[in-house]
Order: C-alpha cells, then structure tokens, then sequence
C-alpha cells in the first residue's frame, strides 16, 4: 500500500503490516479458500445443490422467521429505545443495561434456556399449550430465539438518535397547535425511521446466520424447523463439503447484500446526525 | 390541556409496562430459568456437575481461546486503529470494510472457511501433515475461529475516537523528536483507553461464548476440544438437563460480570469526555 501523504508521526510501516499480516491469515486466505473450493464445482453442480427442495425450504424457514423478528425487534426497539430516552421510571439504568444481554450472553446457553421455557413443560410453553399453540420445536419457537437475539440492535440504532433530536421542533410544532400524536407521525416518526431501518437490517442479517441459539428451539424437522446454517451442519457432518460450501456461498452473498443495504441507509443516517441534510 | 396531560400520562404508562413485560419475558426469565433449572435437583447435583473433570477441561479451554482472541484482537485492533487513523493511503475503505467483514458471516460459514483452509480437502494439508501441525479438530483451529468472530470487535471502537480527536498533538510530538512508542503510550493511549477497554470486554464476551464456528472446527472430541458452550451442548442432546443447565450458570455469571464491566466502562468513558 502506497501513502498518499506523508505524516511526520512514525510507525506506517509496522502497524500497517501487523494489521494487513493478521487480516491476510485470519480473514482473507480463508474467505479466499471458499471461493477457490466452490470455484472447482460446475454452475450445473451448484444450481442441482441449491434448488434441492430441503434446501429451497430451509432457505424459506430462514428468510421468514428472520424477517418476522427483525419486524418485531424494530417495533419492540422503538417502543424501547422511545421509553428510555424519553420517560424516567424506577428500575430504568437496569432495563437498560439487561438490552444488551444477548450480546453477552452465550448464545448457546440463551438457547437452551428459552427450550426448557418455552417446552410444553416449560412456564411459558405449558401456558400456550392450554390454547393448544406448541412454541417450541415450531417456527415460532425460531422466532422467538431470533427475537431475543436481534433485540439490542434496534434499540442501539434508534436512542441516539432520539437522543439527538432536537426538541424545538416538537415545540414549535405543539405551539402551533399539533396533537401529540401528530407530532410524533409527522416530525419524530420520519427522523427515527432511518436508525430503525439500520437497526432491522443488522438484526436482519444476524438473524439470518445465526445457530446456537436456535438449534436447541428449532427441532430441525427437515422442510419445517430447519433452517440454512443447520442445513450446512448436516452437510458437514456427512462429509459433504461440496454441498456445504455451495450453500454458504449463497447464504454469504445473502448477508453481504443486506450489509450493502444497510450501509446504503446508515450514511443518510450519519448525515442527519451530523446535521446535514 | 387537561385531558391531553391525562391521555399522555397513559401513554407514558402503557408503553413502560410493554417494555417491562417484553424485557421481563424475554431476557430476565430465560436467564432465571438457567438458574432454577440448575438447582432443581439441589446443591450436591449442581456442585458436582460443575466440579466434573469435563467441565473443568471445558473452563480451561474456554478461557485459552478467550485470552489468546483478546490477545491478538489486541495486537491487531491497536495497529489497525493507528494504521487507518494517523495516515493517508490508498485502498483505506477496502481495508475497513475487510475488517468489519467477519461479523456479517454466519458462524457456521466462519467455522466452513477453516475447515476447508486447513482441513483435509485444502492443499496445504499434506504441508501441515509433514511438519504434525494439527489445525482442524484442535486447539489452533478452535483459537483461529474466535479470532474470526470476534475480529472487528477492538478496533471498531478505537477508529471513531481516535478519528475524532485528529492527529495535531501526535505531530507536535513527532516533530519534537518523540519515537513511535512514546508518542503512543504517552499520547495516545490515555484518550482511548476506556474505549480500548471497552473493546476488550464485547471481544471477551463473544469469544467466550462463540457456539456456531468452534462447533464446526472443534470436532467435539470431549475433554480435548470441548468449549464450555460445546459442553453444554452435548449435556443438553444426552438429556443431562442439570448438568447442562449448572454448567450454563457458569457462562450466565461471567455475562452478568460483563454487563456490568461494559456499563462501569461507559460509565467512566462517558464522564472523562464530559470533563
């Protein structure tokens, strides 16, 4: 890598090479690995892998539940973020605080415990199955793992953001005689879509990829409960790593375009915050 | 006035308890379950499970991986952070975006790469062979993989500080004739240190957790390549529903500890920006 402009501070040389040494063994060559293993396999090879019927269901397990949570999280992660920033109640720095247990807690260990709850029984499951609904070993059991994993990055998006909103307009627009209701449609509600909408799409994308916390609630029947990554799993431990790099191939291109999209939304969003326009 | 006051107090109250009930059900009563389910049996059960000669291999192991991830996360995220920030070259926005990469992968896939680099399909295998390195289904592969997902989780949160508080008083510094290291340890690191630690922590807590990527590459050979989740895992698919779940209390009360840390650090970062 070439500098443009040098700097009198010392240490290009070194720390750019640590940083390009460790991301070449950690992340580069075995990225590069993937599409050099998938790259021996023909079109017609990885079309028949792809369009198998277990595949194409499991594909379809995973776009739904993780589109349903990622909407229940951004509807959830309003109403959360919009409670801590703008009311103060007793037992809010802890509410606060437990937002980001899915990220400190194993998701393995999220997993399990949301199995024994929500198991016919568990408390939450024996309580649905009165209504004759099973929760776990379902899609909605799927969902509900999602939902508990996606949960931080909605909130995380969108308090900033109301954070930084400036309450002069909400005066100005009160003074001139809007409900409240109309204040928050019309001048809250647009400035906090686009955080939500960076928000939905991160919990989106970790939805889509995400195993520990599902396998145990997920009971992973073929065609119903089974989702991508344990489709490349199952592929795994029977030795078929052509089928498993071609799936992950797809699934990969998945995450990337909604990491593209997200981006495309969080720059408009850094702007607003700058105060751009 | 009066009754718009009155609507809004109900407003107030109804969107509270929602978020009340939703963090309740969601987040505290798994977390009490994981508790309850551990004891059920009582406390003899509970301390014998997590005194069981796998359980303590699978601590041992947990905290290597964690600690060597931490480690090189370290090494990387401080180097990376100076490299982007302190310099002008070409190919920057590339380089950022290959870095926030991993976290977009699926662990599964994070696991898959490994696997086919160093496994018995890549054509470096025969290499590793000769000199007896084994990667796959061993320690390094299990290391390798947490590095991977914990990968942008130090330098992420260095970039934007460091960003923000440009580079004069690090040039005055260097034209004054400070080496690297000085200006560094001197200048640098006290201004990024609580964002540095909190760094530390976000890569800890999802190294020590990591299920997906290490279930791929470990090979779960019991005692040998087994991770505290992995183990908890396997107690849970042989039905040992108690030991599973007094293992799991294990990593519920190093989450707790590090929910608290990352509030402490916020905390202590947010008032030294204050003042």
């Amino acid at each position: 890598m070439k500098r443009t402009n040098r700097s009198v501070i010392p240490g290009f040389g070194l720390t750019t090479g640590i940083t390009l040494a460790i991301l070449s063994v950690v992340v580069l060559i075995p990225l590069a690995s993937l599409v050099v293993f998938s790259a021996q396999m023909s079109l017609d090879e990885i079309i028949a892998t792809i369009t198998r019927d277990r595949v194409l269901s499991s594909f379809k397990v995973s776009f739904v539940t993780a589109f349903i949570a990622s909407l229940i999280n951004a509807v959830m992660g309003i109403v959360l973020a919009w409670v801590l920033v703008k009311y103060t109640f007793p037992l809010k720095r802890l509410i606060d605080g437990m937002i980001e247990l899915p990220f400190a807690l194993p998701t393995a260990v999220a997993g399990i415990a949301l199995t024994a709850l929500t198991a016919d029984t568990g408390l939450i499951g024996g309580f649905f199955a009165k209504f004759g609904i099973k929760i776990a070993f379902t899609q909605i059991g799927i969902t509900v793992a999602l939902v508990f994993i996606g949960i931080p990055f909605v909130v995380r998006a969108v308090q900033p953001v109301l954070e930084k909103l400036d309450p002069a307009y909400e005066e100005a627009a009160g003074v001139l005689g809007a409900s409240r209701s109309r204040i928050f449609w019309k001048i809250i509600f647009p400035e906090i879509i686009p955080a939500a909408l960076t928000g939905f799409g991160l919990a989106f994308g970790r939805c889509l990829g995400e195993y520990g916390s599902v396998v145990f609630i997920a009971g992973n029947k073929p065609f119903e409960t089974e989702i991508v990554p344990l489709i490349i799993m199952s592929e795994l431990q029977e030795y078929d790593y052509a089928s498993a790099t071609t799936i992950a191939l797809v699934m990969l291109v998945a995450s990337f375009v909604t990491l593209f999209l997200v981006n495309l939304v969080q720059t408009r969003n850094t702007k607003i915050l700058k105060g751009g326009a | 006035m009066n009754k718009e006051t009155t609507s809004s107090k109900i407003i107030k109250w109804f969107l509270i308890s929602i978020s009340i009930i939703f963090v309740v059900l969601m987040l505290l009563l798994p977390l009490i379950t994981v508790i309850t389910e551990a004891f059920k049996q009582g406390a003899a059960v509970y301390a014998k499970a997590v005194a069981d000669d796998y359980t303590v291999k699978a601590i041992w192991l947990t905290l290597e991986a964690t600690l060597l991830a931490v480690l090189i996360n370290t090494v990387f995220g401080l180097s990376a952070a100076w490299s982007i920030t302190k310099y002008q070259f070409k190919g920057k926005k590339i380089l950022t975006t290959l870095i926030d990469l991993p976290v977009t992968v699926s662990p599964i896939i994070a696991g898959l790469i490994f696997l086919l680099t160093f496994g018995r399909q890549s054509p470096i295998y025969p290499l590793l062979q000769s000199w007896d390195i084994k990667i796959v289904f061993a320690v390094p592969g299990i290391v390798l993989a947490t590095i991977f997902v914990t990968f942008p989780f130090i330098s992420r949160e260095l970039i934007p500080v460091l960003e923000a508080r440009g580079n004069d008083e690090e040039e005055a510094a260097a034209l004054m004739g400070a080496k690297g290291w000085t200006i560094f340890s001197k200048i640098t690191f006290p201004h990024i240190k609580w964002a540095f630690l909190y760094g530390v922590v976000l890569c800890a807590a999802r190294a020590m957790g990591e299920f997906g990527a290490v279930s791929v590459i470990s090979g779960h050979l019991r005692g040998k390549t087994n991770t505290l989740p992995l183990h908890v895992e396997i107690l849970f698919n042989e039905f040992q529903y108690v030991p599973a779940f007094a293992v799991s209390s294990i990593l519920v009360m190093l989450a707790i500890i590090i929910l608290i840390a990352r509030s402490v650090i916020e905390y202590r970062g947010k008032k030294r920006i204050k003042e």
